[in-house]
């Protein structure tokens, strides 16, 4: 007896203890665990871009990497891995690479009860839907929208916490909400500023509608406000979504308003027109401030229209064509885009 | 100082061998109606329905992807719980329709 009530002894009995439950747990909820394998997943694509004339080339890689632990945890993070080869200019021939790595999000968040999630780390900036939602390459059809930075604290990535979750769910509706609070680094992998802000929406699942309002404080200096509103529908019967979003901000306000629409209702979603996706776009700014180049907003009332026909290809692939037209009194210019985005899912280790 | 270390390791590897074990195949995601019909039959009354939860949920953001192994499917239905705010028996019938 007394050699047991040994701490010598006791620790590593208890060790194999545990190793052992580990294992006869892991046994009998093996399915379970092998459910949540990581994962690797994201977009890879080419780009080009011809905006006024000069054109851009993109190379592009997102991948996002996602490891459970336990039930609880999740960690999670996405990288952007970028080269854009542009003209020189200056009367110059030839071109210039740049090569550019950088960290969208890098979170570990914990289900800490069915209503609420604790996020900790380097994480999306939650306001309005384009930033958390919008911006992986295999979804986001459309550049980032003018009004991207209201909110987003411009980098679109806080440093700190967030409480993030389901507040109640039913049939008929499901209502959800984010706060966080961003210390704010200079880390170059890290960049945020010290912000806090949030958000609530409400998802009606039978209309297909979601409603939710956002709020955002700048800690630093200035200590400004940001509020948004945003609206996205649906409908269940037709293959369109009408998205849209409103912000206003400390130096502009702005909106933005989309529709898609597959043409999957003829001769359904895999038949040659069936494949066929139409998106258009309209957004315009509201300049309130003198221009400033650090806030990343047009620096005059700017008005500007997207259109992008997106074609589906079997096996994860989707090519896009885009002509846009951007009107301000800063001039008028034209922007054609083109693009082969391919998505990528798979468990991060060979199973048998 | 090694034992204990040496004894996590062996656990965690143990915990792994029934992973390694599961066959992945890959998951239709869309064509597991007809087995979630069947399924949601069978289910108690407080359980969310799997396919209506898909429906409703799954094509909101993005595309509904058009297939992955199962080996993911918790780890999908976990990131997609906090990304898009779902209740927890959301994330338990997706889990659910996914791998019936
Ligand atoms: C609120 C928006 C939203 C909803 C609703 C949503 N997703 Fe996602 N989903 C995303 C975003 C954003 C990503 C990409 C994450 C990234 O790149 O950072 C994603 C990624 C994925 C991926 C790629 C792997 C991964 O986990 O990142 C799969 C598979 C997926 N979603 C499936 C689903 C399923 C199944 C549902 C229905 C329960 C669903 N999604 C609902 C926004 C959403």
């Amino acid at each position: 007896m007394q050699c047991f009530s040994n701490s010598k002894y006791v620790k590593p009995l208890r060790r194999i203890g545990t190793a052992l439950s580990v294992f006869w747990i892991s046994f009998f909820v093996g399915p379970l665990i092998a459910q949540t394998t990581p994962l690797i997943s994201g977009g890879a694509g080419f780009l080009t871009s011809t905006t006024a004339g000069a054109t851009t080339y993109q190379p592009i890689a997102v991948p996002v990497l996602e490891a459970p632990i336990g039930q609880h945890l999740l960690i999670e993070s996405r990288g952007n891995l970028v080269e854009t080869v542009s003209p020189s200019g200056g009367g110059q021939g030839g071109y210039n690479h740049s090569l550019f790595l950088s960290l969208a999000y890098l979170q570990a968040d914990y289900i800490a009860t069915p209503h609420l999630t604790v996020v900790g780390g380097y994480f999306l900036t939650p306001f309005g839907t384009y930033n958390e939602r919008l911006t992986p390459i295999w979804i986001g059809n459309l550049d980032a929208p003018l009004i991207f930075s209201i909110g987003t604290m411009v980098s679109g990535a806080g440093t700190g916490g967030m409480l993030r979750g389901n507040a109640f769910s039913s049939d008929k509706i499901s209502l959800s909400y984010a706060a966080y609070f961003s210390a704010g680094s200079t880390n170059k992998e890290f960049t945020s500023t010290r912000s806090a802000g949030g958000q609530m929406y409400a998802y009606f699942p039978e209309k297909r509608l979601e409603v939710g309002a956002s709020y955002g404080r700048l800690l630093d200096g200035k200590q400004t406000n940001s509020v948004g509103g945003h609206v996205w529908w649906e409908p269940a019967k037709v293959p369109l979504k009408v998205r849209s979003e409103y912000a206003h901000g400390a130096h502009s306000q702005g909106y933005w308003v989309e529709t898609d629409y597959r043409l999957s209702q003829i001769h359904g979603a895999e038949s040659f027109f069936g494949r066929l996706e139409p998106i258009f776009r309209i957004q315009q700014t509201f300049r309130e401030s003198a221009p400033d180049r650090t806030d990343f907003l047009p620096s005059a009332n700017t008005q500007r229209t997207d259109f992008q026909l997106a074609y589906h290809l079997p096996h994860e692939v989707r090519v896009n064509a885009t002509y846009a037209r951007q009107f301000s009194s800063t001039g008028n210019f034209n922007i054609w885009e083109t693009s082969v985005v391919y998505r990528f899912l798979f468990p991060a280790w060979k199973g048998k | 100082m090694m034992k204990p270390l040496k004894i996590i390791y062996s656990a965690l590897l143990l915990a792994a061998a029934p992973m390694l074990s599961q066959t992945a195949t890959t998951v239709p995601t869309q064509s597991n109606s007809a087995t979630a019909q069947v399924k949601n039959n069978i289910v108690t009354a407080h359980e969310r329905d799997g396919q209506q939860v898909f429906d409703q949920n799954c094509s909101r953001c993005h595309n509904t992807p058009q297939g992955f192994s199962p080996r993911i499917a918790g780890t999908v239905a976990r990131h997609m719980r906090v990304r898009a705010n779902l209740s927890k028996e959301d994330e338990q019938a997706i889990l659910r329709f996914l791998n019936p």
